[in-house]
Order: C-alpha cells, then sequence, then structure tokens
C-alpha cells in the first residue's frame, strides 16, 4: 500500500476542508487535543459531531412539518446544533445556523426553509469529506501526523 | 487535598456529547480526573455519592434543569457549597453571567473553552 500517497490525500483533503470555508481554527484545537493518551480524539468527536447533528436536524425537520410552527422550538435546537459546529469549527454549517436562528427570531418561515435546506447541503458535504480524511488518515496507519497548512 | 488523591476530582456537566468530550479531554490534559455527565441531575446524584469533587465545570444552557439551577442547588446545600463552581455558555449574554456571578460561580467561560482557560481556573479549584 503507498501509505506516501494516501498520507498525501489525507493531507490535500484537509487543506481544502480550511481553504474551502468548512473548518475553522476550532478544528486546530481539536488536533491540539490529541495525543498518544487520546490517538483518535478527533475522530471520536467528529463522530460524535455526527450522530448529534443528524438527530437534532431531524428533530428541526420534523418541528417545520408542523402546521403550527413553534420558531421558539426551532430555535433552541438550532441553537444546539450552532453549539456543536462551534466546537469542532464547522464553519459554514455555523454560519447557516445563525442565518437559520435570524429567521426565526423574524418569525419567517420561509427563510428557515431556505436557511435549513442550505444547511443540510452543508452538513453533507462536511460528512462525505471529513468521512474522506478520516478513512485516509485510518489507511496511512498511526504514523500520520496532522500537520496545519502552511499560510 | 479534596480527594485525598494527588489528582484533583472534576465534575463535568454538558447534555452536548461533542462539547462534554472536549471538556473531558481539556480537563484530561490538565491532569484532572474527571467525571463527565450529560444533566445536572446526574451531577447531583454522583455529588451526592461523592461530595468530594474539586470543582463543578457546568453548561449553563441544559433541558429540565440548567447551569444556573445546579449552581443554586450547590450553594445552598451546607455539604456542596465549597466547590467551585465554573458555567460554560456558547453565548455571550451579560445579564446571564451577571446573575450566575452573584450566585457564587467561580468563573464564566464563554465556548468553545480552551485549554488556557482551564489553567486559569487551577488555582481556584478546591484544595
Amino acid at each position: 500500500m503507498d501509505y506516501v500517497n494516501i498520507r498525501r490525500q489525507a493531507a490535500s483533503i484537509r487543506k481544502g476542508l480550511f481553504d474551502q470555508g468548512y473548518l475553522d481554527e476550532q478544528f486546530y484545537q481539536l488536533e491540539d487535543l490529541q495525543d498518544d493518551a487520546s490517538p483518535n480524539f478527533v475522530d471520536e468527536v467528529v463522530t460524535l459531531f455526527f450522530r448529534d447533528s443528524l438527530r437534532l436536524m431531524a428533530n428541526i425537520d420534523q418541528a417545520l412539518d408542523k402546521c403550527a410552527k413553534d420558531f421558539n422550538k426551532l430555535d433552541v435546537y438550532m441553537q444546539q446544533l450552532k453549539g456543536s459546529c462551534t466546537s469542532i469549527g464547522a464553519s459554514k454549517m455555523k454560519t447557516e445556523c445563525t442565518a437559520f436562528r435570524d429567521y426565526c427570531r423574524d418569525e419567517n418561515i420561509e427563510g428557515c426553509m431556505r436557511s435549513f435546506q442550505k444547511l443540510k447541503r452543508e452538513h453533507s458535504v462536511l460528512r462525505q469529506k471529513l468521512e474522506s480524511y478520516f478513512q485516509q488518515l485510518r489507511q496511512a496507519g498511526p504514523i500520520e501526523c496532522a500537520t496545519r497548512p502552511s499560510k | 487535598m479534596g480527594s485525598g488523591d494527588s489528582e484533583m476530582h472534576v465534575l463535568a456537566v454538558d447534555d452536548s456529547s461533542v462539547d462534554r468530550a472536549v471538556i473531558a479531554r481539556i480537563l484530561r490534559k490538565s491532569k484532572y480526573r474527571v467525571t463527565a455527565v450529560d444533566s445536572a441531575e446526574r451531577a447531583l446524584e454522583i455529588l451526592e455519592m461523592e461530595p468530594s469533587v474539586d470543582m463543578i465545570i457546568t453548561d449553563y444552557c441544559m433541558p429540565e434543569m440548567n447551569g444556573y439551577e445546579l449552581l443554586r442547588k450547590v450553594k445552598e446545600s451546607s455539604e456542596l457549597r465549597e466547590i467551585p463552581v465554573v458555567i460554560m455558555s456558547s453565548e455571550n449574554v451579560p445579564n446571564r453571567i451577571t446573575r450566575c456571578l452573584e450566585e457564587g460561580a467561580e468563573d464564566f467561560l464563554i465556548k468553545p473553552v480552551r485549554p488556557s482557560d482551564v489553567s486559569r481556573l487551577c488555582g481556584r479549584v478546591r484544595h
């Protein structure tokens, strides 16, 4: 197996995630928390994030389907999702969560729905890219060390 | 030392599994022993079984009982009131911060919490 190329691909995916604005500085903070005592910490936290975010987004979908829109409930769900996005550095998703909450405040249901569709797309793209990234890292083995992209 | 061990024992409370994992990791890297729970109610159960916790760090926004209410319960208890309580929140709401500090919170951290935030707290952990 060509580990050099696999590592190169992983590094390229990672760089792209930052360059295209999907991830921000907070992701570096997670990487800094990873060490020999917790060698898969970032992978584990990202896995938790996608598990929780799918659940929250399902709740939001259900709430948006109801005839009587409960903007308070929608805002609570989105506040939770935004918090998780902030914690892993999911920058584009965080921005869309903020937009959704603004629409909730204005009780603009069309705005909420548009924003939510965009959020789901961002979520899907981020998930696909991060799954690919971590798959490459696992294939490359434990020697792989994430390095910050050059500025 | 509060627990009688060399490691300080911190009780971390957050309903978000992501945030719970992150704060637990930050605390463990800072050499604290950590018990992480997902609700204030569970935190109170732990405190009843093991009152020799050296610090509580809790999220503010949680369903059922929030962090402020947990803070009040701790400060109302003769057994628990000496335990420093730190509140975390993703929202910077001045009234909320003031209310928590007036109720006796040791500090109020805006998420995402950083290792430097935890380093700043180490001098305030109960001995």
